[in-house]
């Protein structure tokens, strides 16, 4: 498989805390990554240091056939694309407006339909003329990706299939626009995206991604098959839980944590 | 409730005007204002008059016309001009700093930048008439813009070294820092108060209440290369800005150079403040109180807000300015007195808006 992005010993100290150490990564055009792990095992340090936003102290990251640091930060936006969690903007901005910034200042005209068909994707074109910072968190996070959609859109117009990096996208998302956000990820890397998400919902990265990344305090606990790489065990270890792991009936595994106590039936009177 | 009623619930649509329209009947307005302000004065000159006077009509019958024709060419038309490419620089600063800081309520008087330039070019004075500067005394006029540019950029750099951690921006720590900044160059302003002389001490005084009067040609010259310069820089920084609303991170991202942008950004709000500061002292709250009006008015965007915020500022300049010279007529009142009366209940007001939105 031809990998668009390799990761070799990619490692990150920051004042002697070590935050990721040593990891190695290939993630090939056409694939959907879910980075799993608990708080602070440096899943979004990683995620950053994949997009060329934080430079590694140890290992490198390689776009295509360059070093990611080589790349004009121009360049590099139109071969990756990458939504930050919490984006907060300050002026108001309209929902249109964010979504235009996506486009690396083509002219409106131009853009124009690819602007139309992420608000669309998104489910915002009746909001598209709203002031963003009025809008509820989860409006302003589908807002936010359909700009990077716009961004990959226009990147990949010029250079094919690009990486698209979503540091938890869903992290404000109520249950629908959750599965419509992995769903418009999962199309990309049906059309040779490379997709790369953290992902909090076990059971969401179980059923969308094609390979899960578990981090463990900075270090690759397990990659691997979405079916086979998440084990009672290893759940036990990273998040200290105890889950009993069902399968769907056409196969796909789900989750149930254990420890939460049944909610008491109040006895009848 | 259905989607259709909620969408009714919602605030109603917000268009954005025309850029050409705004900047067109902006531009019409401070033609008025400008012609306002040729017409009051010390000297009246009532409009029928002002063509011949400014030599736009042959006909100089009119016993006064000579009389008018020095009062305007030689103090009234400088000064006019100052004071609009003053207010313009210092709006179009205060956007720039703003877009930078991704905070409404930055501005280069209030955060200590002004001050930081009128420190320096208050020691420029000193330091040109001591027995030490002899040698570079009759450069002291070229030397002002220059040391007050290197004083606000100073200030800028540490002000954003002080602020800035990891890509964000802290927006208590910012106003705490330019206050406190602003307190360092005050006290070194009174410092060379306390040692200046009575001629110096005259030269320094006007630099700390800010007004136009004595303002000459080569003074007014001096601002409209800056200006000049400075809106076309912002037009190559105008997208960055909008971009930069979404934080560093998410700026690169997107393919912005933010390091190269803040480098600009700080260079153009340095030196734009800096040569203000050099012709007409501290002005304050024309940076904060125009680009939030056009904020409002005209959206975010910044290649509109930065060249409308320069005329709208200089139209604001311009009108209180010429309200300085009235007011108290035949006495002049610091413009800096006037703008910071009107301005500073202005920013509480946005302060008192941010409040629960900002979380400060």
């Amino acid at each position: 498989m031809n990998a668009i992005l390799k990761a070799r010993a990619v490692s990150m100290t920051i004042g002697g805390a070590t935050l990721v150490d040593g990891i190695d990564l290939d993630i090939s055009g056409g694939e959907m990554i879910a980075i799993v792990g608990p708080n602070g095992a440096g899943k979004s340090t990683l995620l950053r240091m994949l997009s060329g936003d934080l430079r590694p102290t140890g290992g490198a990251v390689k776009l295509g056939e360059r070093d990611i640091g080589a790349y004009a930060p121009r360049e590099l936006a139109l071969r990756r694309a990458m939504l930050s969690q919490h984006v907060h903007v300050t002026f108001p901005f309209t929902v249109e407006e964010i979504v235009e910034m996506g486009t690396g200042g083509r002219s409106r005209a131009a853009s124009r339909p690819l602007v139309d068909q992420a608000l669309h994707e998104v489910g915002l074109e009746r909001f598209r003329d709203r002031q963003l910072p009025t809008l509820s968190g989860g409006e302003q996070q589908r807002a936010h990706f359909a700009r990077v959609l716009v961004q990959l859109a226009c990147g990949e117009a010029m250079h094919g299939p690009g990486l698209l990096l979503l540091d938890e996208p869903t992290s404000s998302l109520d249950l629908r626009h959750q599965i419509d956000l992995v769903e418009s990820a999962r199309r990309r890397a049906q059309n040779g995206t490379a997709v790369v998400a953290i992902l909090h919902d076990l059971n969401l990265a179980m059923r969308f991604a094609d390979r899960i990344v578990l981090l463990h305090r900075g270090r690759l606990a397990a990659i691997g098959d979405r079916r086979t790489t998440i084990t009672t065990e290893r759940i036990r270890e990273l998040f200290e839980v105890d889950v009993a792991i069902r399968h769907t009936d056409d196969g796909v595994p789900y989750l149930l944590p254990q420890t939460m106590q049944p909610v008491a039936t109040a006895p009848s009177q | 409730m259905s989607a259709a009623a909620e969408a009714a619930a919602r605030p109603a649509r917000s268009l954005r005007p025309a850029a050409a329209l705004v900047i067109i009947g902006l531009l019409v307005v401070l033609a008025l204002a400008a012609t306002i302000a040729l017409t009051v004065g010390a000297a009246g000159i009532p409009l029928a008059r002002l063509p011949a006077a400014l030599g736009f009509s042959s006909d100089v019958s009119h016993p006064m016309t000579s009389r008018d024709q020095l009062v305007l060419w030689s103090i009234r038309i400088p000064r006019i001009a100052a004071a609009a490419m003053v207010g313009g620089l210092l709006a179009a600063a205060g956007a720039i700093m703003q877009g930078l800081f991704r905070n409404p309520l930055a501005d280069p008087a209030l955060v200590g930048v002004s001050s930081g330039g009128a420190f320096a070019a208050a020691a420029a004075i000193v330091f040109t008439d001591s027995r030490f500067g002899e040698s570079v005394r009759f450069m002291q006029h070229e030397l002002l813009p220059l040391a007050a540019f290197a004083g606000s950029l100073a200030t800028t750099i540490i002000l954003y070294s002080i602020a800035s951690r990891g890509g964000r921006t802290s927006i208590a720590i910012f106003l705490l820092a330019g206050l406190a900044i602003a307190a360092i160059a005050n006290a070194g302003i009174g410092l060379l108060v306390f040692v200046a002389d009575d001629r110096q001490l005259r030269d320094i005084t006007f630099w700390l209440l800010g007004s136009l009067s004595g303002t000459t040609w080569p003074k007014t010259a001096t601002l409209a290369p800056v200006l000049a310069l400075a809106l076309i820089a912002c037009l190559s920084i105008a997208r960055g800005l909008d971009v930069l609303v979404l934080g560093e991170a998410e700026a690169f991202h997107s393919g912005i150079d933010v390091e190269r942008l803040k480098r600009i950004s700080i260079v153009l709000v340095s030196a734009m403040t800096g040569v203000a500061v050099s012709v007409c002292g501290v002005v304050g709250f024309v940076g904060i109180v125009v680009p939030h009006l056009l904020r409002m008015a005209i959206g975010p965007a910044h290649r509109l807000l930065l060249p409308a915020s320069a005329i709208l500022g200089a139209i604001l300049l311009t009108g209180a300015d010429t309200l300085a010279r009235t007011i108290v007529a035949p006495a002049e009142l610091p413009i800096g007195i006037l703008t910071a009366a009107v301005g500073a209940p202005f920013f509480l007001a946005i302060l008192l808006r941010q409040r629960g939105l900002a979380g400060l």
